[in-house]
């Protein structure tokens, strides 16, 4: 699709504001919302790859540690044109980073279509609702309900663990908002947030009988998305997805599963006994472990598992989660061939002026 | 199950002599009574809106996360918590009870807990709202889709 064909410049913003003097998005504005179409909850591009029926692309950015917005532009601008939104992580593995709500903040400001998630383990239901409005007047058109890592994993274990909301409350708060134009209290909002809502699933932990009717709640609660954790496993993902498709989930929800490179069978290791939640079978830390460049043969796994994955009924889109391997996103993806001959919208973005000396457009 | 129901049942019948006595008066030693009793057996943190029927007896407030609502994504292998690695999952208890009592109500989406009843019993507020129609129900189920 090209950015015409999207109706990239046409939103109301441009149709004339009622405050000209005070909105003045130039020529283009590139956080403008794309024309609303009937059936879809946002106007934001991945729910309209999505429901196009086209295999989607999502990237997680790594927040950076760090008050410079530069940071933020340039590991975006690793993934611009190859993903269809990117997922700003709210504090994952309970590490303190820049939040996902000003990630988001930036990210919409020059054009991309940011996933903003939000776990419920830092923030009560007052902020969380709060943060939902804000994240939508900024133009984020995708957010992911999480429960959260436990703050023992992460570098503040002495932390006071919030969790108010488990992820479900959080889904059907956030579509109340939305359908129904209220707080969780009954407030009436003046104007609901136009949100295309995601969750998270883990097809790959105990108990495993009882994780698709996890996801059936999920999607009764009002996900209409989801991600999943990293997927190692294909055999456990198909036992799931069969399962998925038997209760007709699949049709409900649009399931992009997790994918991510490993650096080495070192790495492997280290990760499966210490981030909660992924599942790395034995026979991967092998593959790993007998191959001269690990490095690289971690991207083949990643790639031969996109590959696997793709194939199997009732799955969307993948997520990749390459973490401090951001660089090899645009390798993998174009490696993998699932966007076939699609190009996900570029959003070459117009970095502010004062900033511009210190941006680098990685090569 | 059919346990529980019939639990609920007796307590809902006793409407009119709690009335007569007063659930004020009753607050405090009822209480007492319902965090001795759920404390012993199935170890109550007293959140004042018990889910134990929905949760296969597992009292999800004992979850580090307090998910009243099903597993994380950090369930261990050996189906031991994320947070706690010497306990087992709360949840993981909680499906396995729920199929032993063959009950769907794993399946209905539990509302937040509301802070303001912590402490407070149960059993009396599962009384008074009942008769006045007035139990908070759950907003969305997955029952349809299992």
């Amino acid at each position: 699709m090209t950015p015409d064909e999207e109706g990239i410049g046409t939103g109301p913003l441009n149709d004339g504001p009622a405050f000209p003097e005070m909105i003045d998005p130039g020529p283009i504005d590139p956080a403008a919302p794309l024309e609303p179409l009937p059936g879809h909850s946002s106007s934001g591009r991945l729910e309209r790859i999505l429901r196009a029926g086209e295999f989607a692309v999502t990237a997680e950015l790594s927040p950076p540690d760090s008050a410079d917005p530069v940071d933020v532009f340039e590991r975006a601008a690793i993934f611009d044109g190859w993903v269809d939104a990117i997922n700003a992580t709210d504090g994952s593995g309970a590490n303190c980073h820049m939040s996902s709500v000003g990630v988001c903040a930036l990210l919409t400001r020059v054009g991309y279509a940011p996933v903003m998630q939000i776990s419920g383990r830092d923030r009560n239901r007052i902020a969380i609702q709060g943060d939902v409005l804000g994240a939508s007047a900024m133009g984020v058109a995708n957010i992911l309900c999480l429960t959260g890592d436990g703050v023992q994993c992460g570098d503040h274990p002495e932390a006071k663990p919030v969790f108010d909301m488990d992820c479900m409350a959080t889904l059907e708060t956030i579509r109340a908002m939305r359908d129904e134009s209220r707080f969780a209290s009954g407030r009436k909002l003046d104007k609901a947030p136009d949100i295309f809502i995601g969750a998270a699933a883990n097809p790959f932990a105990p108990p495993y009988d009882f994780r698709p009717l996890r996801l059936a709640k999920k999607i009764a609660a009002g996900a209409q998305f989801v991600q999943t954790q990293y997927c190692y496993d294909i055999d456990l993902l198909k036992n799931y997805m069969a399962r998925v498709r038997d209760l007709g989930l699949h049709e409900k929800c649009f399931i992009l599963v997790g994918v991510g490179p490993l650096a080495s069978a070192k790495a492997a290791r280290w990760i499966r006994s210490n981030v909660p939640g992924v599942h790395i079978p034995d026979a991967i830390v092998a593959r790993l472990e007998g191959a001269q460049k690990q490095k690289e043969e971690g991207k083949r796994l990643c790639v031969d598992l996109i590959q696997e994955i793709r194939e199997i009924e009732g799955v969307s889109g993948i997520h990749l989660m390459a973490y401090r391997q951001e660089e090899s996103v645009a390798e993998i993806i174009s490696e993998s061939g699932v966007l076939r001959d699609r190009k996900p919208h570029s959003v070459n973005p117009v970095i502010p002026q004062y900033m511009q000396q210190r941006f680098r457009v990685p090569s | 199950m059919r346990l529980y129901d019939l639990f609920q049942s007796t307590i809902v019948a006793l409407e009119p002599v709690v009335r007569r006595i007063g659930y004020d008066r009753l607050e405090r030693p009822v209480a007492a009574v319902e965090h001795a009793i759920k404390g012993a057996m199935f170890d109550c943190q007293m959140c004042g809106q018990c889910a134990l029927s929905s949760t296969g007896m597992s009292c999800p407030m004992n979850c580090p996360k307090n998910l009243r609502n099903g597993p994380c994504g950090g369930v261990r292998a050996d189906g031991h918590c994320e947070v706690k690695p010497e306990m087992p999952c709360v949840w993981v208890k909680a499906w396995a009870g729920a199929q032993a009592m063959m009950s769907e109500n794993i399946l209905d989406v539990q509302l937040p807990v509301d802070n303001r009843l912590k402490g407070q019993s149960s059993w009396l507020r599962i009384i008074r709202e009942v008769r006045a129609g007035t139990l908070p129900r759950p907003a969305s189920s997955a029952r349809k889709a299992a």
